[in-house]
């Protein structure tokens, strides 16, 4: 089980989502792939998008604007 | 209803592509699949070195609109239509060539950027594609 992680800050729309489906296309089964970034309108999508894609998040941190969200495989 | 985005790209204005790459690109980060149909105007952007020559569909100003719009931009790191384009390739996005636009304005297939265009067709292609699209716009 790897961790991938997805720095996306400082990217706004459509790069942290596109970031994340890229890395969940590359990932295996059971990897957990966790993204950070700081685009506000991308803390409420990724969940939206991993849900779309039938993905469970782990978990989202946010702390002074800055989010990290944890999706696995 | 299938989970795909068909999209008619008509118009070769450079904001108007964005909008189009960018509900594509979204479309596809969320799992579904997309196919752009560019004709007319818009099939000038897939000239060779067209991508980024489009003029801004309002206050153009002679370049000087759309040089300042693209230094905005840039300021907030939108990517460019180059990247917006490599992203729409890499995720599996299907692009279609209008063939009557081509003999229209006189283009060949090697006058267009042909390692992105996944077919060439007419209006029996789009309307294939898109009678199983959930996502239908006309950009």
């Amino acid at each position: 089980m790897a961790e991938i992680y997805v720095d996306v800050r400082g990217e706004t729309c459509p790069v942290p989502l596109v970031e994340m489906r890229k890395a969940v296309r590359k990932a295996q089964p059971g990897d957990v792939i966790e993204i950070t970034g700081n685009n506000a309108a991308s803390k409420k999508e990724i969940p939206m998008a991993a849900d779309a894609l039938s993905l469970a998040v782990i978990s989202t941190e946010e702390q002074d604007g800055t989010w990290t969200i944890k999706i696995k495989k | 209803m299938a989970d795909k985005t068909t999209i008619i790209v008509q118009s070769g204005d450079m904001d108007k592509l964005y909008s189009a790459l960018i509900v594509s690109n979204g479309s596809l980060a969320m799992g579904m699949e997309v196919s752009l149909y560019f004709t007319f105007w818009g099939l000038l952007r897939l000239k060779k070195g067209g991508l980024e020559k489009g003029p801004l569909s309002k206050m153009h100003f002679l370049g000087l609109g759309k040089k300042m719009m693209l230094g905005r931009m840039k300021k907030n790191n939108v990517a460019s239509l180059e990247r917006l384009m490599a992203d729409f390739k890499e995720l599996g996005g299907k692009i279609i060539a209008c063939e009557m636009t081509m003999d229209i304005m006189g283009l060949k297939r090697s006058d267009l950027i042909e390692d992105i265009i996944d077919d060439y067709g007419a209006v029996g292609t789009y309307i294939q594609e898109a009678r199983q699209s959930a996502i239908t716009l006309f950009i």
